[in-house]
């Protein structure tokens, strides 16, 4: 409490300072993002472009740190009345968003008052599934949204005499190569995720077709319950639990599974799941070897597999409580964001999805697929099939912390506290006590 | 006590204005904000507010991650208090009996005083790292498979060294002053008597040392209560599934990350009870029992 009093403070007295500069004829509009590092140098690029573009508007960035503490930081905010005007809102805290019903402005609403032309079919519907209601209404604007996909080292593959251009395929044909991977001293181990929650979870259901929660996953009212102890999702934890404790699977730690990507780059692990935004960071470190592409494994065996993955990453959210004027920018920073060319630029330097059918035709009139193979992988993958209620994305109260109680849970069948059919039936008690929880604060 | 007398009836108001300033503004007035908080179900921004009494308090003893997370600080902090205090004692005595060299070391094992807590969590978690750090490539050689990561025991050992190795400093400090304060003529009659040097800590040193240990006993828990926060944060985040997420990091973790205010606030008011009640037994109870 002490701590947000403080920062209440700050952010009030901040804002004040920002409102007194702010009296010049430009109208400023407040962006708060949680993009760091190279991202956020991009980011910054992006809008000083806009800013240079047109003279009415001034879009300010500021960094708030990572994605959970810039919500925070615009959630209080908000209770402070000094909210900016834009906040970037990783995935799973949509649910949080937009139960806050007085608190946000739609984008579709946004759009339609400003009479900005926007057209939600210009999207890629696996995008904005994620963030549309169920009448199809767009909510947030997609910036950042990546899928998980399978990276592999195509020198350690050629020297445990496997083909250095064949991904594996299936779960069955990961455990067959990280055995001739091991056996042979290739590598010591055979594979390693990041984001054990997001990859092995929510999409190994996304992609099985496999329902992760009651109500199409939770899109269709806050009264949803989780399912994922279901019997796909538990031979799955059982199987990574085996080639744990054989050795095939490494774990790279909880949230975003920090200690996976030295294991890849280090080639300790042969084979890594993550997100398609860690594309960069992948070409960048693995200085010694090639690498190699590929979609998520599947379950062979399980009847309309592979269906299609989910996305992660983050959409930017309109506040409401500031002025008109700032709205007309918003909407007017929106079009030039979705735009194919801004679009096709931060897609294919960040490895994020193009989140337009423009921005992706362009970037393959750019000839960028066929120079950076791999590069499209992820598109496919969200556009292999259209998405079922299964797999059009989750939407949960309180899933920031139900993310925290995946991770708790997993580790505890990792240690052998558990197995996965208790792991996962724990998972979805605490869950759902977490969803009601939310629900009745919400109704 | 001496007592001072102020000739001016507001002198010493207008002295003890400042403090009491800010003591009201980020004290007292943040205290008052959580309890009132504590008795209210909220949604993140603060739209819908029901008045639900007792519950927030009611839902957390019949949360078993609650009750949990009181057994782990009790764990914590005692673990951290015996050896905090012990490795201190320890250090004191050792420097108790140097004569010339004394300043030298007592400088420099006070230096671990002054690195930040969150500096001192991320040297450890460092140091302890499963992938890249010595000392589990040291327990390996030994036969042990050293994983914080998922094993909740070494976890807990890894926060209470990183919460222990900052404050031995200040314990150490104040067992040295303590140690200085008895009289030599004392311990020179014992051993005069025929007492070993065993007999005579036991029967002269530490009794005459029980302010002082008393006195950084509530001093200590009250910092693995609260300061430890940054420690836990840079290494454990609480977990591996709970195994060492303390009361105060729980505070955090339900209200900043998970927006639960209610409970959150619950919780801190929680935690201020048992730091008044700490104060209180030390105030009141310790204090008049041991002999200055």
């Amino acid at each position: 409490m002490i701590r947000t009093t403080i920062r209440t403070v700050t952010v009030s007295s901040l804002a004040l300072i920002a409102s007194l500069s702010a009296a010049q004829a430009k109208t400023e509009i407040q962006w708060w993002h949680a993009m760091g590092g190279e991202l956020g140098t991009k980011l910054e690029e992006i809008v000083a472009g806009y800013n240079a573009s047109q003279e009415e508007y001034t879009v300010i960035p500021s960094f708030k740190g990572t994605y959970p503490e810039t919500m925070t930081a615009a959630i209080a905010a908000f209770r402070a009345n000094e909210q900016p005007a834009i906040v970037q809102v990783f995935e799973v805290g949509t649910g949080t968003m937009m139960a806050a019903k007085g608190a946000i402005y739609p984008v579709y609403e946004l759009m339609a008052d400003m009479g900005e032309p926007f057209d939600p079919a210009d999207y890629l519907s696996s995008v904005v599934g994620y963030y549309t209601d169920t009448e199809g209404n767009m909510l947030s604007m997609p910036f950042n949204s990546s899928t998980p996909i399978l990276y592999y080292n195509k020198d350690v593959f050629e020297k445990a005499g496997l083909d250095r251009d064949t991904a594996p395929k299936t779960w069955a044909e990961v455990e067959e190569f990280g055995t001739k991977i091991m056996d042979s001293g290739a590598a010591p181990c055979g594979f390693t995720t990041g984001w054990i929650s997001w990859v092995q979870l929510e999409n190994l259901s996304a992609w099985h077709n496999q329902p992760i929660g009651t109500l199409e996953n939770g899109f269709g009212g806050i009264e949803t319950e989780l399912t994922v102890n279901g019997p796909v999702q538990v031979k799955h934890w059982e199987n990574l639990k085996t080639w744990q404790d054989s050795g095939l699977f490494q774990y790279g730690g909880p949230t975003g599974g920090n200690d996976a990507p030295p294991k890849f780059y280090a080639q300790e692990c042969a084979i890594y799941m993550n997100s398609s935004a860690s594309r960069a960071g992948v070409v960048a470190n693995a200085k010694d070897f090639e690498v190699g592409y590929g979609m998520l494994p599947y379950y062979d065996d399980v009847e309309g597999a592979p269906q299609n993955s989910i996305i992660g990453g983050a959409t930017l959210w309109v506040l409401q409580g500031r002025d008109e004027a700032e709205y007309k920018g918003v909407a007017d920073f929106f079009s030039y964001l979705s735009s194919a060319e801004v679009q096709a630029d931060w897609h294919q330097f960040s490895g994020y999805l193009p989140i337009t059918q423009a921005a992706w035709d362009l970037s393959k009139e750019q000839g960028f697929y066929e120079a950076n193979p791999g590069s499209d992988v992820s598109i496919q993958q969200m556009t292999l099939n259209t998405p079922t209620e299964n797999s059009k994305g989750l939407r949960f109260g309180n899933y920031v912390q139900i993310r925290t109680i995946i991770d708790e849970e997993f580790q505890a069948l990792l240690s052998g506290q558990k197995d996965a059919q208790g792991a996962l039936d724990d998972l979805v008690s605490r869950g759902n006590v977490l969803i009601r929880e939310f629900e009745a604060a919400n109704k | 006590m001496k007592r001072t007398i102020f000739p001016n009836r507001w002198l010493p108001w207008l002295l003890l204005a400042p403090q009491l300033a800010v003591t009201l503004v980020f004290f007292l007035w943040p205290a008052g904000q959580a309890v009132r908080q504590s008795f209210l179900r909220e949604d993140a921004f603060g739209l819908k507010t029901t008045f639900i009494g007792l519950e927030n308090y009611a839902a957390l003893f019949r949360d078993p991650q609650y009750l949990n997370s009181m057994q782990v600080t009790a764990v914590f902090s005692i673990s951290v208090a015996v050896l905090s205090l012990g490795m201190a004692l320890l250090l004191a005595l050792a420097v108790d009996r140097m004569l010339g060299s004394a300043r030298i070391y007592t400088t420099l094992l006070v230096w671990p005083y002054a690195v930040a807590p969150v500096v001192a969590g991320i040297m450890w978690w460092f140091i302890f790292n499963p992938t890249i750090g010595i000392m589990p490539y040291v327990l390996r050689q030994m036969g042990y498979d050293w994983n914080h990561g998922l094993n909740g025991n070494d976890a807990m050992v890894l926060v209470v060294i990183a919460a222990s190795w900052k404050q031995v400093s200040y314990n150490f400090l104040f067992f040295v002053a303590g140690l200085q304060a008895i009289p030599a003529s004392l311990r020179e009659a014992a051993a005069i008597d025929g007492a070993g040097p065993v007999k005579r800590f036991f029967t002269i040193t530490l009794p005459l040392l029980s302010p002082t240990t008393f006195f950084l006993l509530v001093v200590t828990i009250t910092y693995t209560l609260f300061d430890t926060f940054p420690v836990i944060h840079a290494t454990t985040e609480g977990g591996p599934a709970q195994s060492t997420n303390i009361l105060v990091y729980k505070v955090f973790n339900d209200g900043f990350l998970g927006l639960n205010l209610g409970s959150s606030a619950a919780q801190s008011v929680i935690l201020m009870a048992i730091v008044i009640g700490l104060t209180v037994i030390q105030f009141r109870w310790i204090e008049r029992r041991v002999e200055y």
